[in-house]
């Protein structure tokens, strides 16, 4: 794998599958650790940064994942690059923006990433589409025993691991999941979600992670406590008690739109198709929230001539970096919005006379 | 209408004073209004206000205390962890252990003490450790009932993990 390969393809965790794939997009889970006899990377110098990376590089491709995964220079790689990454929610837009030697480390499936030298030395994050909590564990946690092997773990009895934050402190752990939540957001029910997520302390956050808006419908909610849980009770916590109920308010929130408000549904999802298959200037933000609504009628059976996949390649293909890393040359914002409402045309178009 | 008292500046302060019952108006610019010791420069910007009204609230308010102390590995003193909410190195976990907890706990729920993963070099300290504490018991009893073959025989083993 190259990152130039890899952008004209689809996630693996964004393909469609997985237990409730219509409403959960994906599941994440991520551990911060850092190195015993280390300063935190914000304050290292270039010297021990690069140290650290070298250490951790080292321990995680001798790793069961080692061998089908790619190590990729941050520090080094172009601005596109790194964008491209972040869009794929491979990397962080901390990492991109950092300083000094870090690194990512991705698995060829983009199911794994490490990345070295981050907020932490290292945060590794498994991600797969659907429910699949129980599984992100399995992966992340053999692929942490098998470093941990090989390194020595900031870590202290009373407190777990120790984190450069003191509120990822205990289990380092960050167990989140993508919904796609449009029904609740034309009835009005975010707001009692958001209000009833905070009262379990649960974090609620946009499409690409901390500080950005929840785009198209797209939900990100992750627990905020570390300490004093054990990882299995966190993730079992989210994935039999919370996010079923999510689930099951959505689904309800989407039958009582069928039944009463048919004709305002309707509207929006055949207004999102109609500009979809004939706009000839679209921005990022706009074909989001209109491919939103597309896949909603796509899941109530409103339209049967576009393939969720289709959605799904359309929201990872159109977005700034993998258009411009496809199109092999920096576009202008303008000629991105055309190429953009071009690439949509064309796909969804695809089977007509 | 122009100020009263310089004829220059437009009228912004206009004051109705009535005294012994007779009523007297005045139309002055801000200058001469400040002058007249009317009113105070106005001039105070909004930041400044707001930052003394901040400073004015007790100090505990914030979670960390401020103290001068600073950790010996990494520098860095409560104040820098106050300001960037990040940590310098793991020891200041144990250097300012008592501002750190009220944060985690806090923030945690008060969760306090790990019961996740441990990484299995820290379970084989521990395991270690309590090893070595029986051993020691033993070897003390040992000596105490005068049972110096099965003292001597302890004494290696607890040599031998030493």
């Amino acid at each position: 794998m190259s990152i130039d390969d890899i952008a004209t393809k689809v996630s693996k965790w964004f393909q469609d599958s997985g237990q409730s794939c219509e409403i959960i997009i994906s599941s994440r889970i991520r551990l911060a650790r850092n190195l015993s006899n280390h300063l935190f990377t914000t304050h290292c110098s270039n010297r021990e940064k690069e140290i650290i990376v070298s250490k951790l590089r080292e321990a995680i491709l001798k790793t069961s994942i080692g061998s089908i995964s790619e190590y990729v220079d941050i520090s080094s790689a172009s601005q596109l690059q790194k964008e491209l990454l972040i869009e794929r929610h491979l990397i962080s837009t901390h990492l991109c923006k950092g300083q000094g030697p870090r690194a990512a480390i991705i698995s060829k499936d983009e199911v794994f990433t490490a990345m070295l030298n981050e907020e932490d030395h290292l945060r590794m994050q498994a991600i797969l589409p659907g429910l699949q909590l129980k599984e992100c564990w399995e992966l992340i946690n053999r692929i942490d025993t098998e470093i941990e092997k090989q390194v020595s773990f900031a870590f202290d009895q009373h407190l777990g691991y120790l984190t450069a934050c003191p509120t990822n402190v205990g289990t380092g752990i960050r167990v989140s999941l993508m919904l796609h939540l449009p029904a609740l957001k034309m009835t009005n029910q975010i707001e009692k979600l958001l209000n009833a997520t905070k009262e379990m302390k649960l974090a609620v956050r946009g499409l690409f992670g901390e500080g950005t808006d929840a785009l198209g419908d797209f939900f990100q909610i992750s627990n905020q406590i570390t300490l004093g849980i054990k990882e299995e009770q966190i993730i079992e916590k989210l994935a039999e008690n919370l996010i079923p109920k999510i689930v099951e308010y959505e689904l309800v929130a989407r039958d009582h739109l069928l039944k009463h408000q048919n004709n305002l549904l309707e509207d929006k999802v055949y207004r999102a198709k109609g500009i979809l298959e004939n706009a000839r200037l679209i921005s990022s933000k706009e074909a989001l929230f209109l491919l939103s609504n597309l896949r909603l009628g796509i899941n109530l059976g409103k339209i049967k001539d576009v393939a969720i996949s289709t959605i799904n390649e359309l929201f990872m293909l159109t977005q700034p970096a993998h258009l411009q890393k496809n199109a092999g040359m920096s576009l202008s914002p303008s000629e991105r919005d055309e190429l953009r409402a071009k690439i949509i045309r064309n796909k969804l178009n695809m089977r007509k006379p | 209408m122009n100020c009263q008292n310089c004829n220059k500046n437009t009228a912004t302060i206009h004051l109705t004073e009535i005294t012994n019952g007779k009523r007297q108006e005045k139309h002055l610019c801000e200058s001469c209004a400040q002058n007249d010791g009317i009113t105070v420069s106005a001039q105070i910007p909004l930041n400044d206000l707001l930052n003394n009204l901040l400073a004015a609230q007790p100090k505990d308010q914030n979670v960390f205390n401020a103290t001068s102390a600073s950790c010996p590995k990494c520098n860095i003193t409560i104040d820098d962890i106050n300001e960037q909410s990040l940590l310098g190195c793991p020891e200041d976990y144990d250097v300012f252990s008592e501002s750190l907890n009220k944060i985690i706990d806090k923030y945690q729920d008060g969760g306090k003490v790990h019961c996740g993963k441990v990484p299995q070099n820290e379970c084989d300290k521990t395991t270690q450790e309590s090893e070595l504490e029986n051993l020691k018991k033993a070897l003390e009893e040992a000596v105490e009932q005068e049972r110096y073959e099965d003292a001597a025989r302890l004494r290696d083993e607890i040599s031998k993990i030493q």
